[in-house]
């Protein structure tokens, strides 16, 4: 078994956009041109969140899965905004394979049950912000981290589990963006905590990240952004001149983010692949 | 030219209402297959091909089948010699039987069970259920002849498919076995082929390029014969 390193791509309106803690949205360009960038490269899935997940702007996310599944064959998962199983049908509809359910899991836990029972397990993705308090526990958030749920991080991830989740995308708000690495004591409680798979998400900031999440932190998959967002922009320079709206100044400055070492899918695998850990096409030696 | 290729030869995606069927219709394109989506037996009957897709639970899976009429046109357009194409739950439908939820009848075109991974003996191993990802499927000692003349020909025995599933096949005929992909400690089998009929537990349509490579060279085993039934 090789371990997922998944290409995660927050999306506002139709743009890929990157925060800080969740907060704080650049846009960084098309998601299309990022999938398709990612696919070559060999990435083993894409996660979509739809970051604003306004009513308004539904049916341009819809375009941008369409366009995406399309193109690209490898699994697609959708998150954001997913409130009932009618929108979990629709985005189905538009050729995703999987749905994340956040917000929507801490308001009614029996949606996950529900949409378990209609699509099957593997097609529930639960969706985890994981806080860290001041005592050291974890709490889960909802609402992009700002809305505290006052539950415990292992023992939601546990009924959700129970409920028929099939997987668990888990985000330390804490790390996210930050490229600090991932909280590793977070992802090994929560992938120890239950037998179904564990996505960390938040904070890697190079592939020495990804590989301390896999070995100490156990994760079973590795959800990432800025690193490979970054490495894009850098060997495309100014290929994206045909964003228009949102926060474009950060784009428009050629920047990267210091906090973050680029490096692409393939860099990625090679480097897993050199320390022990398998992958699509690469077979580690013991 | 005859016919057939100037139309497009007609694939049927067996729409049951389990998972996205979308992404075998685009696969399908893809390798220039005209692909429709339907849940009308007579449709299936009169394709050149069909492909049984599917995500989800064996038991609401056969129930849909029977609501939507299908069971019948199914087995009938096996028993036709045209090409049929399972996958992942399809492929597990085409059984005799699923230890899931209690014991559940499939469709028992292929003899032999569903059942699923059993726990990790070795602690220490990392044996999550449901096996979602990226795993290996090897052509078994002694069968590469069977494998070259497969769907599988042109992928490199070892590449990496993608599988979501709990359950896996266990085909009482062993030489239906064309691949097999070792999960934790459990060796499992991966594809069967018999006849006209080819199943994978895995997802071609979502591997990626060498996925794509399958279906392509089912398509040419279906244009194949959908011009020499003309």
């Amino acid at each position: 078994m090789s371990v997922r390193i998944i290409a995660r791509l927050d999306i506002k309106g139709s743009n890929l956009v990157k925060g800080i803690h969740l907060e704080g949205l650049r846009v960084l360009g098309k998601p299309e041109q990022f999938a398709r960038k990612y696919y070559a490269d060999g990435a083993d899935e894409l996660l979509y969140m739809d970051v604003v997940a306004s009513l308004y702007e539904r049916n341009s996310l819809h375009d941008v899965i369409a366009r995406t599944a399309e193109e690209n064959f490898i699994p697609l998962t959708v998150g954001g905004g997913i409130r009932s199983i009618e929108d979990i049908t629709s985005v189905l509809r538009a050729g995703a394979d999987k749905v994340s359910l956040n917000t929507a899991a801490v308001k009614n836990p029996a949606i996950i049950k529900e949409a378990a029972e209609s699509f099957g397990s593997s097609t529930v993705v639960v969706a985890i912000e994981a806080i860290r308090q001041e005592d050291g526990t974890y709490l889960n958030y909802t609402d992009n981290g700002r809305d505290f749920t006052g539950v415990e991080v292992r023992e939601w991830a546990q009924c959700v589990e129970d409920l028929g989740a099939g997987e668990i995308v888990l985000t330390s708000v804490d790390r996210e963006g930050t490229g600090q690495g991932f909280d590793i004591e977070l992802t090994r409680l929560v992938s120890d905590a239950v037998a179904i798979p564990v996505i960390a998400h938040g904070g890697a900031g190079n592939p020495g990240h990804i590989l301390e999440a896999i070995e100490e932190g156990r994760a079973d998959a590795v959800a990432i952004a800025s690193v490979v967002h970054y490495d894009f922009i850098k060997k495309s320079g100014s290929g994206h001149k045909d964003v228009a709206d949102g926060n474009t100044e950060f784009l428009k400055s050629g920047k990267t983010f210091s906090m973050v070492q680029p490096a692409g899918f393939g860099e990625i695998g090679d480097y897993l692949a050199d320390n022990g850990i398998s992958g699509r096409g690469r077979i580690a030696t013991e | 030219m005859s016919a057939g290729e100037r139309e497009g030869t007609r694939v049927a995606v067996i729409d049951y209402e389990m998972g996205n069927l979308f992404s075998v219709r685009h696969a399908c394109r893809h390798v220039g297959l005209n692909a429709f989506m339907t849940s009308n037996g007579k449709d299936i009957l009169r394709a050149d091909a069909a492909i049984l897709p599917g995500v989800g639970a064996f038991g609401k899976a056969m129930g849909n089948l029977v609501c939507l009429d299908m069971v019948s046109p199914i087995k009938e357009f096996i028993a036709s010699g045209k090409p049929f194409m399972g996958i992942c739950l399809g492929m597990q439908l085409l059984f005799s039987e699923s230890e899931e939820f209690g014991v559940t009848s499939g469709l028992n075109v292929v003899e032999g069970r569903i059942v699923k991974f059993p726990p990790a003996t070795d602690p220490c191993m990392r044996v999550k259920v449901p096996h979602i990802g990226w795993s290996r499927v090897s052509c078994p000692r002694e069968k590469a002849d069977f494998w070259k003349r497969s769907p599988l020909s042109r992928v490199p025995s070892g590449a990496h498919m993608y599988f979501v599933h709990s359950f896996y096949p266990i085909p009482e005929d062993k030489e239906i076995i064309l691949s097999f992909t070792t999960y934790g400690e459990t060796a499992f089998c991966s594809c069967v082929m018999k006849d006209n009929l080819f199943a994978t537990q895995f997802h071609p349509e979502k591997s990626a390029a060498l996925g794509l490579q399958i279906y392509s060279q089912w398509g040419s085993l279906v244009r194949g014969m959908a011009a020499r039934n003309e």
